[in-house]
């Protein structure tokens, strides 16, 4: 099960609606093995597709840097189909790395940029198999035990 | 060895959990030769015929290799190599 603050979810809806019809990508990031989805990090689509996305090759490199600096890990990886259900595709099944990571998808196939509900699932990606998983949305972030407290 | 390169989580079943692993070589290609020595089968995770595969990013000192010369690009004793997958999808 994913559990994930409203705000968080917000933000990742914010996102896809604001790159619709693009494809909107990104991660939110926790510290290492706590499963606690805590930074939002908002990533450019360097393919600019509709039907793909890709992290830029040194923004990926400077987002990882950064993690292990905070001793974080991706928590969750999202990204938005624009056309179609929020469903992992053949590609992002193929190419998913983050054995770890509650894989996000958003849809923003019915209002586009427009307000109004989004369909939001999780998903694990492991070995090529797809397992749906249920969402929590809590009010506020799980408090961060204090020796792994770190600014924003 | 004194190469260090760092291993993405994906990865890191072929080098017992190791988070970074040294090896040696004058190219790229021959440093993921000498890992394939030490850690059998990352070879072809890493390369497809005779490329780095697509969706696989390998940086030496922050720099990405496809600026570099590919898997012919100069390593020297001191670099850092950082291996990580692309993230991506359709």
């Amino acid at each position: 099960m994913l559990t994930i603050d409203r705000k968080t979810v917000d933000a990742i809806v914010e996102h896809a609606k604001r790159d619709h019809p693009d494809e909107a990508c990104g991660i939110v990031a926790g510290p290492a093995g706590s499963d606690r989805p805590a930074r939002f990090v908002p990533m450019v689509n360097a393919a600019g597709s509709t039907t793909f996305y890709e992290f830029d090759s040194m923004d990926l490199l400077s987002l990882y840097k950064e993690m292990d600096d905070r001793d974080e890990e991706p928590v969750i990886v999202y990204h938005s189909h624009t056309a179609t259900e929020a469903y992992p595709s053949r590609t992002d099944i193929g190419l998913a790395s983050e054995p770890n990571a509650h894989y996000v998808l958003v849809s923003t196939r019915e209002h586009g940029n427009s307000p109004g509900p989004v369909e939001f699932r999780s998903y694990r990606i492991v070995d090529g198999e797809v397992t749906e998983e249920e969402i929590s949305v809590v009010d506020a972030p799980r408090p961060i035990e204090a020796s792994q407290a770190q600014g924003e | 060895m004194a190469i260090e390169v760092r291993i993405p989580t994906i990865l890191r079943t072929y080098t017992g959990g190791e988070k970074a692993v040294g090896a040696s070589g004058e190219t790229l290609a021959a440093v993921i030769d000498d890992l394939e020595t030490n850690h059998p089968g990352i070879k072809d995770r890493l390369i497809d015929g005779a490329d780095l595969r697509r969706f696989v990013n390998v940086y030496i000192n922050d720099e990405d290799v496809r600026f570099l010369g590919g898997l012919g690009a100069p390593v020297a004793d001191g670099d850092q190599i950082v291996v990580l997958p692309a993230v991506a999808g359709g």
